[in-house]
């Protein structure tokens, strides 16, 4: 490299000691005697380049096993899952944190020390860039010829100051900064451009420094939970009525906006048989109303790519399935259990798996556990299985068990599963006695007397049971995701100025010019043109060119 | 569209798809027969020297003597062929892919093989742009290679699926926006690739030449092609195009995944692989300003960054586990 080195030139962007264009005297070599010593030392080399490209190398390396390890945050299933597949190796993996990979001390501290190094890199270069801004373009270098993108030409007669005038009117018009450095007999504007170049640089890295405390401060204040609603209930926002609640540290417990959401129906369209892609469902809808706290209502839907904004809260549209009508009668007759219960889907076509939990009205506690199929159909071997997601031949079977639930202890049981330890079999296995199944409309008798079992068909009167068939016998549910996180925002903003930054970072380019006249004593003028490229520049000769050739016609007329 | 005419579309797409990989082929083989001259050109230039080192009597042919960009030979029958060759496959191509998004009634990118599809046709649109601009020919034989072998892969019989409709996930404008972005990304950052690894065997030769200096002459290849620091300058102006649409992807993705998945970023292998794309890329940059890290290292971080692309782009889209589950694969 031809050129001055960077700090030895006011205007240049500061860089770290070990950059491409930082002066090599700079260069770290061993640090000087004392604590103060070996701490700037310190500081010095985690501010380096070849620290932050060892960090970033550090960071992308780190990322890899989150993709192959199942995670806690984005797939609990997937670890259970692991850990039932491989138990010698679990613990391992676990104090590792593999499963946790992006919150673990590890993966925390290379991130967490990059930026730091950013931070310490970024501030001396605001500094130096913000007094760039004010400074004015360096004085004309005394032997321009000695510059690779010179050019010299000469006029038979003109006047020098006038010629530099010209120049100088010429560059600020192309948006250089120009300054005049008259004397000694010859006349010159020194000219630079491109101070956006490393502006952009700066807003790139603080973009991404406000990333990350957006990121950061905005999970302390962000929630998420899910509610599962059937058609026909209604939700009112509060902790209580979530299945799953994820709250930031810093959620105050009147943050949730007490509205009222309410499924008033679940749209769904299937590919129907004989086209590409037979039976795949689309178009959920799920239509709501939305009740304020002050009583006034208002009609919106929830559609995947569609979340509803409703009091800053995002709903989304996570999933959907079957919530069959069930109600339980004792051996009196007296109704002790009538419930949409939400099956969950356990494959595309909805076969489906729940659970029903009687705790009072019978001798003892009944627990069922049962399979929906929208559409029966039977396997070779004999097994159900669902072959359509619509309605077209609802089954329900249900295993009955009698004794006790385990939910009066106070420990938490999830409502979609059924721990059977402890508890008697009644139908199904091995009991010999056939599972309960029902259609909807049916009732059957539970085993032993206890008292009888319906599927309710939940059809509305006024539908003609000859175009419906049973496809409005059973209620839809919807799960939804209801997120609040105002820090996206912000977020998106520093992501889209750290792309503008980016951009000018890397198409603007910083360059400087410098016009000379000098008279040359008989009434001609030689004029001197002559370009320096500070960075990548690859048009810089051409950009000379075109000042000299624009510049000696503007002359000539 | 009834059911019969989206299969017509997709039949004659197909159609044209396997005549464009047999075109690309064809001009595979040009540029291969290409570089192959280009040796034997490179042996006749040195003749020509050998007469002008006599005429001028000066000593040695230096370093700096080697025909650089401009004074590159401009006759490569075989290159032109090459790219002839290339332009007809690239307008098949460009036909396969409209013909499938006309049957499907959509973009025709969202599944694994709909991809392959439309990313190969853009990396051949990078490329063919990118000769108006520069005279990359000495990379085409990579780039038809590549284009054909991935093209080839996507149209297997187990990647290679029919016209269904969207799952509902799929149906918004950042489909367009976000993958088309992201193969356009990946068509300038293979272009990078292919330069920081000519960049790679330059510096070797140059190294060999300034410690014996008769190696100059010798029939190579390279001896056509710019400098190691020209090219390692080229690939780092595809590079940082890629880079920046690469980031735009980022984004994009988040703001989808937002609407979607009911978060911006979760972690989710497809998104883990583009941040780790998209650091590694990052720290290339650094690398080509830092010193003792410009050349070899950095064009070393280039050729990671891009072996990361394709692995993103085959086995995590078919081996991995995640929500990005559009390959149409079961
Ligand atoms: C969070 C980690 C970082 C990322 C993702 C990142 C990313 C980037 C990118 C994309 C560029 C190219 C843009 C441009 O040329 O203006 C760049 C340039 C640069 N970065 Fe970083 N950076 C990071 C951290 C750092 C750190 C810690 C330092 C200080 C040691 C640093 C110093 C620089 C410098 C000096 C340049 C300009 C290079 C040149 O002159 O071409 N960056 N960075």
């Amino acid at each position: 490299m031809s050129y001055s080195r960077s700090d030895l030139d006011g205007t240049d962007p500061k860089r770290p000691s070990d950059h491409i264009d930082a002066d090599e005297r700079g260069e770290i070599t061993s640090p000087k005697l004392g604590v103060v010593g070996w701490l700037r030392w310190g500081w010095r080399q985690l501010t380096s380049m070849r620290t932050a490209i060892v960090l970033l190398l550090l960071l992308a390396i780190a990322a890899i096993p989150g993709s192959i390890f199942p995670q806690r945050m984005a797939n609990p299933n997937g670890v259970t899952q692991w850990k039932s597949d491989n138990p010698d190796l679990y613990p391992l993996v676990d104090n590792l944190q593999l499963f946790d990979v992006y919150q673990s001390v590890w993966f925390s501290a290379i991130y967490l020390l990059l930026f730091v190094s950013l931070i310490g890199c970024i501030i001396p270069r605001i500094k130096h860039h913000a007094k760039a801004l004010r400074t004015l373009p360096p004085r004309t270098p005394v032997r321009l010829s000695r510059l690779a993108d010179y050019r010299d030409e000469h006029v038979a007669e003109g006047d020098a100051e006038a010629a530099v005038d010209a120049a100088q009117a010429q560059l600020k018009k192309q948006g250089y900064r120009v300054t005049r450095y008259d004397g000694r007999g010859a006349f010159s504007v020194s000219a630079e451009r491109g101070y956006a170049r490393e502006t952009g640089n700066l807003l790139f890295h603080i973009s991404l420094v406000g990333v990350l405390l957006s990121v950061g401060l905005g999970n302390q204040f962000a929630y998420t939970g899910q509610a599962v609603i059937t058609e026909g209930e209604t939700f009112v926002n509060s902790l209580l009525n979530y299945s799953s609640m994820n709250q930031g540290r810093l959620v105050g417990d009147d943050a949730l906006a007490p509205y009222a959401m309410t499924l008033d129906s679940f749209d769904v369209n299937y590919v129907p048989y004989g086209e590409a892609g037979t039976g795949q469902a689309g178009d959920f809808s799920a239509n709501v109303t939305i009740t304020e706290p002050d009583g006034s209502t208002s009609e919106d839907s929830v559609r995947v790519n569609h979340p509803l904004h409703v009091h800053n809260d995002s709903v989304y549209l996570l999933g959907n399935g079957y919530a069959p009508k069930i109600t339980v009668r004792n051996a009196d007759g007296d109704v002790v259990y009538s419930q949409a219960v939400p099956f969950l889907p356990q494959d595309s076509n909805l076969t489906s798996l729940g659970v029903v939990k009687v705790t009072d009205g019978m001798p003892e506690q009944l627990g069922m556990v049962g399979f929906f199929y929208p559409t029966q159909s039977e396997l070779d071997t004999g097994a159900m299985t669902s072959i359509f997601g619509d309605l077209l031949n609802p089954v329900l079977t249900l295993n009955v068990y009698e004794g006790d639930l385990g939910i009066d202890d106070g420990t938490p049981r999830s409502v979609y599963t059924l721990d059977p330890t402890g508890m008697d079999q009644l139908t199904g296995g091995d009991t010999g006695i056939d599972s309960l199944e029902l259609s909807p409309g049916d009732t059957v008798d539970l085993p032993n007397g206890l008292g009888t079992v319906t599927f309710d068909d939940v059809t509305p009167d006024d539908a003609d049971p000859s175009t419906v068939g049973y496809t409005e016998s059973v209620a839809r549910f919807a799960s939804l995701q209801v997120h609040h996180d105002v820090s996206a925002l912000w977020v998106l903003t520093f992501a889209v100025l750290g792309v503008l930054g980016l951009a000018s970072a890397f198409f603007i380019p910083r360059r400087r010019m410098w016009v000379k006249a000098t008279p040359d004593g008989s009434g001609g003028v030689r004029l001197e043109y002559a370009g320096l490229a500070r960075g990548e520049d690859p048009a810089i000769r051409d950009v000379v060119d075109k000042l000299a050739d624009s510049h000696l016609s503007s002359l000539s007329h | 569209m009834s059911a019969e005419d989206t299969v017509t579309f997709a039949t004659w797409s197909l159609i044209m798809l396997w005549t464009a990989i047999a075109v690309y082929v064809l001009a595979f083989i040009s540029y291969a027969v290409d570089l192959a001259n280009r040796s034997q050109a490179s042996a006749k230039a040195k003749d020509r020297e050998a007469a002008l080192v006599g005429a001028t009597g000066s000593g040695s042919v230096a370093v700096a003597e080697r025909p650089t960009e401009s004074e590159v030979p401009q006759r490569f029958v075989m290159a032109r062929i090459g790219t002839t060759l290339t332009w007809i496959a690239f307008l098949l191509h460009l036909g396969a892919v409209i013909l499938r998004g006309i049957g499907a009634g959509r973009v025709p990118w969202s599944n694994m093989f709909e991809f392959a599809m439309t990313s190969t046709l853009l990396f051949t649109a990078v490329y063919l742009g990118a000769l108006f601009w520069k005279d990359l020919r000495y990379i085409g034989a990579f780039m038809t290679g590549l284009v054909t072998v991935l093209l080839g892969a996507g149209a297997m019989p187990s990647i290679y699926v029919d016209i269904t409709p969207l799952s509902d996930p799929l149906k918004s404008v950042w489909l367009v926006i976000h993958v088309f972005v992201a193969s356009l990304a990946t068509g300038f950052l293979a272009l990078s690739f292919a330069l920081s690894v000519a960049q790679l065997l330059q510096t070797r030769r140059e190294h060999r030449i300034r410690e014996d200096e008769s190696r100059a002459s010798k029939r190579s290849i390279l001896r056509t092609l710019p400098s190691a620091e020209n090219l390692e300058g080229l690939a780092y102006r595809f590079a940082i195009i890629g880079f920046i649409f690469w980031t735009f992807t980022l984004i994009a993705g988040a703001i989808w995944a937002n609407d979607a998945w009911g978060r911006y970023w979760g972690f989710d292998t497809k998104e883990v692989w583009t941040f780790i794309i998209w650091v590694l890329y990052a720290g290339y940059i650094h690398a080509r300003a830092t010193r003792g890290w410009r050349g070899n290292r950095s064009a070393w971080l280039s050729i990671v960054g891009f072996v990361a692309v394709l692995f993103n782009f085959s086995i995590v889209n078919i081996f991995f586990q995640g929500l990005h589950a559009y390959s149409g694969l079961e």
